[in-house]
């Protein structure tokens, strides 16, 4: 079925997300939708699938237009959409979910579940995906539940199906099956759109891309495109897609780290047994797929997980059993995952979030006394310095864009004297531009001699950033390699297959 | 000059609006409630001259007993027709710091809804060494109010711990141990040690003149330094809050509390700390209360403070300026309360009624809109919304 | 994929260790306190007989040394059991009833020394101070499992107890209020459904409010009206219980369960249903979809803000209904504040119980028993000042949040008011 869209529109207020776009997907199609974070893929999308209404613009499918409002109609019309943060209800079951909003009924509104697990089971195999009706969905690995969004799409006939940044908590392999999948799918006769910034997995499954910035459509192409070309319609000027980087100079030993584990609260081991050594002016960056244990690692470090043993010596002080407080200031810069949960109080003001960490330290405090002028003053210096976009340093932080929120992160814990960065996912959900500019200061920060230990799931950056590569998978450190290490040996091991079996030759 | 009379109206627009609908929500339940009106809904112009009449004296006795009676202008001077007033500040003082003790603790991200048994205990505290001991008026009064702060900053912090520990939601624990303390206090005027010799009635003996907080404009008439107490303690909660680096993390740990911890805060020590400040504060209202007005301890000796320092602290929007100004204006409507109670047979009630509407229609400045076809009120809600898990 | 190892005591078994080191304390502080330290030997009975059941056993006189060292020993027994089942969720449940029920029974031999204890009017007062806790916590459930916090439950149950004590007054028909009743509850959740959902406002504070709007209201009304014109006003009289045939003749259960005024009946009916339909039902799964998590419910075409409204004005009507208890479930009449915090401990029942309507009951049987325990022996003459058996369910309810239950986890979305549109 295709899908045709006309002049679609949409504003938040000041911001335009889509202006004016026009979208063709033909009948048994895959077609791409291409461009950087923030370029207003997502919110089409949502466009298409009732959760938004655009302010002007039309949406056929098969040839008919059509009055999307809700999801409802969406689906009525054939649409499906398997969501980037997934739309699954984690204390439901893979039927329960899969039913809801379409539930069959028996006398007094009893729900009918049967003939759904029937259904289930039917298309799981059609595709040998694996699912069991029954699971408990928060019970249920990542790429499980993806495929638990695409039966759920599947089931209620979808002709045309919608994924939105699908391969974001895959490994490569899982990336692998879901493409070939996807081809399955189209054979089958439905035309599938799907949104992603990755130009590789582009250049492998599409049949025609779409390129999409700051809101409007800068350009179609075909698969057969180079890299290069792709990169620069998505971003509006050329980029070279390599990383300039000096050879390490190596210093002393900052960071030590043997045989650390970490228990959640439910007696589970998340971390097992790392042992890590980090030298001054190297990058080590540790790969793997979300959900791994890196999120534990790099929280043990800083002292925010309860339930540590093992040792963490920094610059020879023992830290493990430090409170954050003293993390911070024993010389550990941490990035954290999430600018807006945890890295930045939306409502403070970007002064104020600038000394979030420093906040009872001369000179912006004496005792127990703050002096806001001083607080001020240094703001002014260190927005200049890391280049921040803004309208007054007294505004809140929630004012700034996701690039300027995370340079304000930047400068907050890179402006003090420190001797390891710890960045965890540090470009997630933010442009080219200010992706550049973190990857810029985590390479100077190295060539002034600090340790930085990066994690990140997005390969390419891994690659092209680090010194040595640390691959985690199940809590465990699988493998220390060095950075030129391929791309399929990697793959390998951050999907859990350990050096030296036969599968990694 | 325009632009910053524009400014204040529009600020104290909704304020206003508010008030204005909330009085005229109670002059309509006034009204129905009173039989000599009910019967002549037959006839609709009698009818509504009778319920405008009977609202009507509601109100000017409120007026009357809160702000400025003619009748007392009268007899002396202009100004002691103002003797009102001077009612109203004293019921303001206790409030301003019960009030605060909620602000301070909205700040900080917790809901203190225990401020009637933290106001309890400080009273307790003050009444016993009110009476039990003779000592130096200055010494006396201090002493009987550190006393105070210290129960009530203990009972406070108890919960705070308990939060910081145990992740126990502080609503539910506060309001089960406002019973709680109530309880305790109708047990405490049993025993000898508080029981008035001779007495009946569940009562304390009165405290010495040493430790009755001083009167400063004659008298005759009842305020007292309480007032300045609570003025100066909403200028400390002021200081702490935006001056100090206490302040600064407690202000964190209400606005995000994963970004405080991830900055180094404890926010554990944050909860107790700020509980027991909240404590202390609340703890020092019903000291205030008991060795400036009420002089003996009662079981009722907290009376709607609990609840009066929430809605104080919602309508102040939770900072400690507006707090002064809320508890200064429900203050006045309780004083003026009572005498309409007593002149006119309106319950008192009808002041929470009040205060509820007020800080309902604060909260939505929407629905204000809505009634009066408005446009750009400023306002709205001033504490974040929350889960039980947040 | 995670691989997870299990290693070391989870939390929830940690818990369950502390939970059988305090069961132990406890025990053997009963054991010498109840039984072996006290010189005392008088003779306990235990009635069982409250009017018209069949009889199995009159009474039951034991020496109070003898009895308290008897369930003192099985009190005891329970807790090496719990201790040696450990891992059994199961069984530790039971050993940890009976443990408590054996414990308790130590506790009135020793209590009630030379004195009568109604055994089966003690139970039965203990389930009639828990029905309006029950309706509270269902209506705290329907409201909370679809993400709406219903802190105003005290406000619906006091204004039901008006409601339907004024106008089975005013009428002279108990019926109309009864019927009354609900809708005085919906009349107060309409305002929190409305603020909640269309403005966003804290559920909480919002809660609060609205409690005090009642309390106001009810005290103004009744100050101005209902204490002068009671004969008019105030003068209802409560409804006349009913016995089921045959199953009220049950001893001991029957006269608990089976002989009660409509309002139970009614009670049992909304518990089974909510608990059946809550799990098993359409209405039951989008309620729970909307609580959990409900842009995702949104994604498939579910309105959250009209199913979250519906249930909450639902919710109120059942707490009016459990407010007429109040009044036209006992004497008729209405007295200022007569709900005394119920709405709160039904609350706390409903978190106790983690959000499940079995648990929220199980839990506002235990509150409610334990504020009946304080009015018998006050009655019987006991050496504890009535104050601090008073204090009991509300120290109940604080130790209940803060320990037992460990750290709860309420309905993911539960507080946070949704915008359509969110997170998009």
């Amino acid at each position: 079925m295709s899908l045709e869209l006309r002049g679609i529109t949409k504003s938040f207020g000041p911001l335009v997300a889509n202006d004016s776009i026009d979208l063709f997907v033909a009948d048994g199609e895959i077609h791409a939708i291409l461009g950087e974070n923030g370029a207003g893929k997502s919110t089409l999308m949502n466009i298409v699938y009732g959760l938004l209404s655009p302010d002007a613009g039309t949406i056929s499918v098969g040839g008919k237009e059509l009055n999307i409002q809700t999801p409802t109609d969406a689906l009525a019309a054939g649409i499906g959409m398997v969501h980037q943060h997934f739309m699954l209800i984690p204390v439901f079951t893979v039927a329960e979910n899969i039913v809801l909003g379409h539930e069959k009924t028996r006398r007094f509104g009893l729900l009918d579940l049967e003939k759904a697990k029937e259904e289930i089971r039917r298309v799981s195999k059609e595709f040998n995906f694996d699912v069991d009706p029954d699971a408990i969905v928060e019970t249920l690995p990542v790429g499980i539940q993806q495929r638990v969004e695409i039966i759920k799409a599947l089931i209620y006939d979808a002709k045309v199906l919608i994924l939105d940044e699908p391969t974001a908590v895959l490994t490569p392999q899982e990336t692998d099956e879901l493409l070939k999948n996807m081809k399955n799918l189209r054979d089958k006769g439905t035309s599938i759109v799907f949104i992603t910034h990755k130009l590789r997995e582009v250049q492998e499954a599409a049949d025609k891309i779409t390129i999409i910035r700051r809101g409007k459509v800068v350009g179609t192409a075909l698969p057969s495109a180079s890299q290069e070309e792709l990169a620069s319609l998505m971003v509006g000027r050329p980029i070279s897609l390599d990383i300039k980087k000096k050879p390490a100079q190596l210093g002393e030993v900052v960071l030590s780290v043997k045989n650390l584990n970490v228990h959640d609260v439910r007696g589970r081991r998340l971390v097992k047994n790392i042992s890590l050594e980090l030298r001054a002016g190297e990058i080590v960056a540790v790969a793997g797929v979300q959900g791994n244990g890196q999120s534990e690692f790099a929280q043990a470090l800083l002292g925010l997980e309860e339930l540590v043993d093992g040792e963490i010596l920094l610059d020879g002080k023992n830290i493990t059993k430090a409170n954050v407080r003293e993390s911070l200031h024993a010389g550990i810069a941490y990035i954290p995952e999430s600018r807006e949960l945890d890295g930045l109080i939306a409502s403070f003001s970007i002064a104020e979030n600038l000394i979030l960490d420093l906040h009872d330290l001369e000179p912006y405090a004496k005792g127990p006394i703050m002096f806001p002028n001083v607080v001020a003053k240094e703001a002014e210096i260190r927005v200049k310095e890391f280049d921040v976009r803004l309208q007054s340093i007294q505004d809140p932080a929630s004012s700034l864009s996701g690039g300027n929120k995370q340079k304000v992160v930047l400068a907050r814990e890179l402006s003090r004297p420190v001797k390891l960065v710890v960045a965890s996912q540090p470009t997630r959900g933010l442009d080219v531009g200010s992706i550049e500019f973190v990857h810029e200061r985590i390479i100077s920060e190295r060539d002034s001699g600090r340790a930085v230990l990066l994690f990140s799931t997005e390969l390419d950056e891994v690659i092209s950033l680090a010194d040595r590569i640390a691959v985690m998978y199940a809590g465990e450190i699988i493998a220390i390699v060095p950075s030129d290490t391929s791309r399929a040996k990697l793959g390998l091991l951050m999907a859990g297959v350990r050096p030296g079996t036969k599968a990694s030759a | 000059m325009k632009s910053i009379f524009s400014k204040i109206l529009a600020k104290i627009s909704l304020p206003f609006l508010a008030f204005a609908l909330a009085i005229f929500s109670g002059g309509i339940l006034i009204a129905f409630s009173d039989r000599t009106v009910l019967p002549l809904i037959g006839s609709p112009w009698k009818f509504f001259t009778a319920a405008v009449h009977s609202a009507g004296n509601a109100y000017l006795a409120l007026f009357q007993g809160s702000i400025f009676d003619s009748n007392l202008a009268k007899n002396g001077s202009f100004l002691k027709g103002f003797y009102p007033l001077t009612e109203s500040l004293l019921i303001a003082a206790p409030l301003i710091l019960a009030g605060l003790s909620v602000a301070l603790a909205f700040k900080a991200g917790l809901f203190n809804i225990g401020a009637q048994g933290q106001f309890i205990f400080g009273a307790i505290g003050a009444s016993y060494i009110g009476f039990a001991y003779e000592l130096p008026p200055i010494l006396h009064v201090l002493l009987a109010l550190i006393t105070a702060m210290v129960f009530s900053a203990i009972w406070g912090g108890f919960v705070g711990l308990l939060k910081a520990k145990t992740g126990a939601h502080e609503v539910i624990v506060t309001i089960m141990l406002n019973y709680v303390a109530s309880f305790f206090l109708l047990w405490l005027l049993k025993t000898k040690v508080f029981l008035r010799p001779r007495a009946i009635n569940p009562l304390a003996p009165p405290v010495h003149d040493s430790a009755k907080l001083p009167q400063f404009l004659g008298s005759d008439i009842r305020l007292n330094i309480g007032i300045f107490l609570a003025l100066i303690a909403a200028y400390f909660v002021w200081w702490i809050l935006n001056r100090s680096t206490w302040g600064f993390r407690f202000r964190a740990v209400g606005a995000n509390a994963a970004a405080a911890r991830t900055a180094g805060i404890s926010v554990a020590f944050v909860t107790t700390a700020v509980m027991s400040i909240s404590g202390a504060l609340a703890g020092l209202g019903g000291a205030v209360q008991t060795l400036g007005s009420q002089f003996e301890l009662t079981p009722d000796v907290a009376g709607s403070f609990g609840f009066d320092a929430i809605t104080v602290a919602l309508l102040g929007r939770a900072n400690p300026v507006g707090t002064v100004f809320a508890a200064i204006l429900f203050g006045a409507l309780r004083a003026g309360g009572l005498t309409m109670q007593a002149n006119t047979q309106n319950p008192v009630d009808i002041v929470l009624v009040i205060q509820a509407l007020i800080v309902l229609f604060i909260s939505a400045p929407a629905l204000v809109k809505y009634i009066f076809r408005l446009k750009g009120l400023k306002g709205g809600a001033s504490v974040a919304s929350k889960g039980w898990n947040g | 994929m995670t691989q997870v190892e299990v290693l070391g005591l989870s939390a929830p078994e940690r818990r369950r260790k502390r939970g059988i080191l305090a069961m132990s304390i406890l025990s053997i502080l009963g054991l010498l306190f109840f039984a072996l330290l006290p010189k005392m030997n008088e003779v306990t009975t235990f009635g069982f007989v409250m009017d018209k059941e069949w009889v199995f056993l009159h009474e039951w006189a034991v020496h109070s040394k003898s009895g308290s060292l008897l369930f003192s020993t099985i009190s005891i027994i329970a807790v090496i059991g719990a201790y040696l089942l450990f891992r059994a969720r199961k069984t530790i449940r039971i050993a940890t009833s009976i443990f408590s029920i054996s414990l308790f029974m130590s506790f009135l031999c020793w209590a009630a020394r030379g004195k009568f204890i109604p055994f089966t009017g003690l139970l039965q007062g203990g389930l009639m101070l828990s029905v309006p806790l029950i309706f509270g916590a269902m209506a705290g459930v329907v409201s909370e499992r679809s993400g709406v916090i219903n802190i105003a439950i005290e406000g619906q149950l006091l204004f039901g107890a008006f409601a339907s004590g004024v106008l089975a007054s005013l009428t002279h028909q108990k019926w109309l209020g009864l019927l009354v009743a609900p809708i005085a509850g919906v009349l107060v959740s309409l305002l929190l459904a409305t603020f909640a959902i269309k403005f966003g406002i804290d559920q909480v504070i919002l809660g609060f409010v609205l409690n005090v709007l009642v309390i106001g209201i009810t005290g103004f009304l009744y100050q101005r009206l209902l204490v002068p014109y009671q004969s008019t006003w105030n003068s209802g009289s409560g409804l006349t219980p009913i016995a089921i045939p045959i199953l009220s003749k049950i001893p001991l259960v029957g006269p608990i369960l089976f002989e009660q005024t409509i309002i139970v009946y009614l009670m049992y009916l909304i518990v089974t249903t909510i608990n059946i339909a809550l799990f098993k039902s359409k209405w039951g799964l989008r309620m729970r979809a909307v609580g959990e998590h409900p842009t995702a419910a949104e994604s498939v075409g579910i309105n959250v803000n009209k199913i979250r409204f519906r249930n909450v004005v639902l919710g109120g009507a059942i707490a009016g209904l459990g407010g007429a208890y109040f009044t036209l479930g006992a004497v008729g009449t209405f007295s200022r504040q007569m709900t005394a915090g119920a709405g709160f401990i039904a609350l706390a029942a409903l978190i106790f119980g983690k959000w499940s309507p079995m648990g929220a009951v199980a839990a506002a049987l235990i509150f409610g028993f334990a504020s009946n325990v304080e009015s018998v022996l006050s009655i019987i003459g006991t050496p504890i000042p009535s104050e601090f058996m008073l204090m009991v369910p509300y120290v109940a309810t604080v130790i209940a949040v803060s320990g037992i239950v460990g750290r709860v986890r309420a309905p993911a979305a539960d507080g946070i008011p949704y915008k359509r549109g969110d997170s998009h």
